[in-house]
């Protein structure tokens, strides 16, 4: 056990999709260590503006506030999402992933491309902040136009790597192979959206015997075909923002002064929050849903509690994600009132009854099967729980018109929402999966400590929940989301937070400490080498002729 | 029941989230213990699963009744375009600096209009009290109506800043006591 060769961990045979998978994954907690520094920096910096690099400007906080989620969201948690479905969907499936290749593709462009943001920032100080509220990305009185254009370029890159991605996972799932040999596209289709599942629930209600006993795709599948179609629409959005962003700038590098008016900003608000919220309302609920039933089931060894209700409630969360984004324009007085009441009040609140259906089902599957042992991914998936427990009813809240007149755009609405949900919920869930995949990924290497795993975990939880709880209440008091406070103000909730803060980065250095001791430096520089095993699948015998057919 | 101000709506919502977090914080934990136990824990209560799901609906539901009952300005915003204003002030918005009244004077209770315009980029404009807490907001898009109507039941002085990021430039856009609220007894009421 040594730090050049960690415990007993070989990369040398590992398969092609075990590498690929994990080099996303390192990558991911590369840049999950960045974006928790530069939250960190930001906090500290509301506590003491003169701290470096941000020394009392402005123009530096906001360059680390914009790149932030994008390395957060993209960098990170694309990346470790994009890297465990992947892997999940041949392990799920048995069958081979379409193409390793287009797999080593997208890890590629997302980190290239969260990096190209990074850098647009670091370097020309671009900061629009990641809401890109038109005309700001296009005002070139304030920002540097080759900052503005190698912004846009990284955000395109990880909107292209998203595309590879979907592609892959659309292309292994209908592929016509192993046990999907005699389904035909139509089946696969039904199963996908959840449709038997509904089926199955109607037919149950009629006295009629089930629509199908046999799903087509197991529910884990599903819920990434579904998360997928709004992972689709939302980088199709994205894509289109940043198209318009990187035509006026470069027409403005041209020469020509083009009428950023043209564009409506209310508008384009309205576009560009549709194709956000289904990152936020679409794809993090459904992937995280379908994370909670995996998880529950491999933790248990049972089958789901309610299979059918959580299919169709699958499908009812597609028609919910693409409806709710007009909870984000709830302070926008042009948005017409009938829609803040449906899409911003109304359909919103269905994701009270979605989440709260998921979390009913996944804590019933587990209750059904006790007494379990309280191993580590266990232990992160309640923690993953409590995490949304806690962030959807916030979400809720927030989503009505006099909640929103005195919570939209102060520290409550990032703080008591955005980070517990991404930091407890999200992630506390996706380290469940990691403890889940550790031993498939890594061919039963040992942990190097159990005691870093504990400490990693209290630490990223009490630093989580406590960091969203004390800006929630600075929010409370009227602390804004987007502003450098200078003078000392909310002091007393931004130590606190500062604090909580410090607890998240000191988790990620164990637990990368943690990491790199298992699997040792060349370990992990061997994850990077080609592969010299060039299966696609996982826990079925590979057939290489299967393999070279799909990949033509 | 009905809240006058933001302050006594966020009190309420203060301890209501607060004692609610510790509730999911506490089941979670009752369950992490019981799912490892050998013994069979008695559960506390029975919920039937059509009741948990009729209680999400209603607590959905039932949270925007309650605000739209219990919160003045709901009702108020959503029936502005009929409401004839008792004053109206202009408040326009270019290259991160407000042009508006030096004073904007205000009787309690009387319905107050901004009408906010923009002329280059997304700002915010919100009404703040000297503790720094937050009266009511509203987004000021270019190219887009804006109008707060809004009816003060409190006396002071209070400050307008941008709600809204419009460039590290805009982080400067306050005016301290622009806004002047009399008409109280001595108590402040």
């Amino acid at each position: 056990m040594s730090l050049m060769n960690g415990t007993d961990f070989n990369a040398s045979t590992l398969t092609a999709l075990q590498k690929v998978t994990l080099r996303a994954v390192v990558m991911s907690f590369l840049f999950y260590g960045l974006a928790a520094i530069e939250g960190t920096l930001m906090r500290v910096a509301l506590v003491n503006p003169s701290i470096p690099p941000i020394h009392g400007a402005p123009e530096h906080f906001f360059s680390i506030m914009t790149v932030h989620p994008i390395i957060g969201i993209f960098g990170s948690t694309y990346q470790l999402v994009f890297a465990a479905f992947m892997f999940l969907i041949p392990y799920l499936t048995k069958k081979p992933l379409y193409s390793v290749g287009l797999a080593n593709f997208v890890w590629l462009m997302i980190t290239i491309g969260s990096a190209l943001a990074w850098i647009a920032a670091f370097v020309w100080s671009y900061a629009p902040l990641y809401t890109l509220y038109w005309p700001l990305p296009a005002d070139t009185a304030q920002f540097n136009v080759m900052g503005g254009i190698v912004f846009i370029i990284g955000v395109a890159m990880i909107m292209i790597g998203t595309l590879g991605f979907i592609y892959n996972i659309y292309a292994t799932i209908f592929a016509k192979v192993g046990v999907h040999a005699n389904k035909t596209t139509k089946e696969l289709l039904i199963s996908g959206f959840g449709i038997d599942g509904m089926m199955n629930l109607v037919n149950k209600l009629r006295g009629k015997p089930p629509y199908t006993k046999e799903p087509a795709l197991s529910l884990p599948v599903v819920a990434i075909f579904r998360g997928t179609v709004d992972t689709f629409l939302d980088a199709l959005v994205i894509l289109g923002a940043g198209i318009l962003v990187l035509v006026y700038l470069l027409a403005d590098v041209s020469g020509a002064s083009w009428d950023v008016h043209a564009v409506d900003a209310l508008l384009y608000k309205n576009f560009f929050w549709w194709g956000l919220d289904l990152v936020a309302d679409g794809l993090v609920l459904i992937y995280v849903a379908g994370s909670w039933y995996l998880l529950a089931t491999l933790i248990t060894g049972q089958k789901l509690f309610m299979e059918n209700v959580a299919r169709a409630a699958l499908l009812l969360e597609l028609f919910v994600s693409w409806m709710v984004w007009s909870h984000h324009l709830l302070a926008d007085q042009g948005q017409p009132e009938m829609m803040k009441l449906i899409s911003g009040e109304m359909v919103t609140m269905f994701e009270l009854l979605t989440q709260g259906l998921a979390l009913f089902i996944t804590l019933m599957t587990l209750w059904k099967a006790r007494p379990l042992k309280m191993t580590m991914e266990l232990k992160y998936l309640l923690a993953g729980l409590l995490g949304f427990g806690l962030a959807v009813p916030a979400a809720i809240i927030q989503a009505d018109m006099g909640m929103n007149r005195i919570l939209h755009n102060t520290q409550w609405i990032i703080g008591a929402h955005v980070h517990v949900a991404l930091l407890t919920g999200l992630y506390m869930t996706l380290y469940s999966v990691v403890y889940v995949l550790w031993p498939l990924l890594t061919n039963n290497t040992k942990l190097f400590s159990m005691k870093f795993a504990n400490a990693h975990f209290y630490l990223h939880l009490i630093g989580s929940i406590g960091m969203g709880a004390f800006m929630g209440m600075a929010g409370l008091e009227g602390m804004l989301r987007r502003h450098f406070y200078m003078d000392g103000e909310y002091q007393t909730f931004m130590i606190l937070a500062a604090i909580a803060a410090i607890m998240m980065v000191t988790a990620w250095v164990i637990f990368m400490a943690n990491i790199i001791m298992s699997v040792g430096l060349k370990g992990l520089v061997g994850i990077f080498l080609p592969a010299t095993d060039d299966t696609a699948t996982f826990g079925i015998d590979p057939q290489p002729s299967v393999v070279v057919s799909q990949k033509k | 029941m009905t809240f006058a101000t933001s302050v006594e709506l966020l009190k309420f919502h203060n301890v209501a989230y607060t004692v609610y977090a510790m509730i999911i914080i506490s089941v979670i934990a009752w369950f992490a213990y019981n799912l490892t136990r050998e013994k069979k824990a008695d559960p506390i209560v029975r919920i039937p699963f059509y009741l948990y799901i009729g209680f999400l609906v209603a607590m959905g539901v039932g949270h925007h009744i309650f605000t739209y009952n219990t919160i003045p300005w709901v009702s108020e915003d959503i029936m502005r375009h009929n409401i004839t204003p008792d004053k109206t002030f202009q408040i326009k918005m270019a290259n991160h600096k407000f042009d508006m009244p030096e004073k904007m004077e205000i009787k309690k209770g009387e319905k107050v209009l901004f009408d906010a315009h923009s002329s280059d980029l997304v700002y915010g404009f919100g009404l703040f009290r000297q503790d720094g807490s937050m009266i009511s907001q509203m987004q000021v898009n270019p190219g887009s109506r804006n109008d707060l109507l809004w009816t003060f039941n409190e006396c002071g002085e209070f400050d307008v800043r941008s709600t809204e990021y419009a460039g590290p430039a805009g982080n400067a856009m306050f005016v301290k006591k622009v806004v002047i609220v009399t008409g109280c007894d001595n108590k402040g009421v």
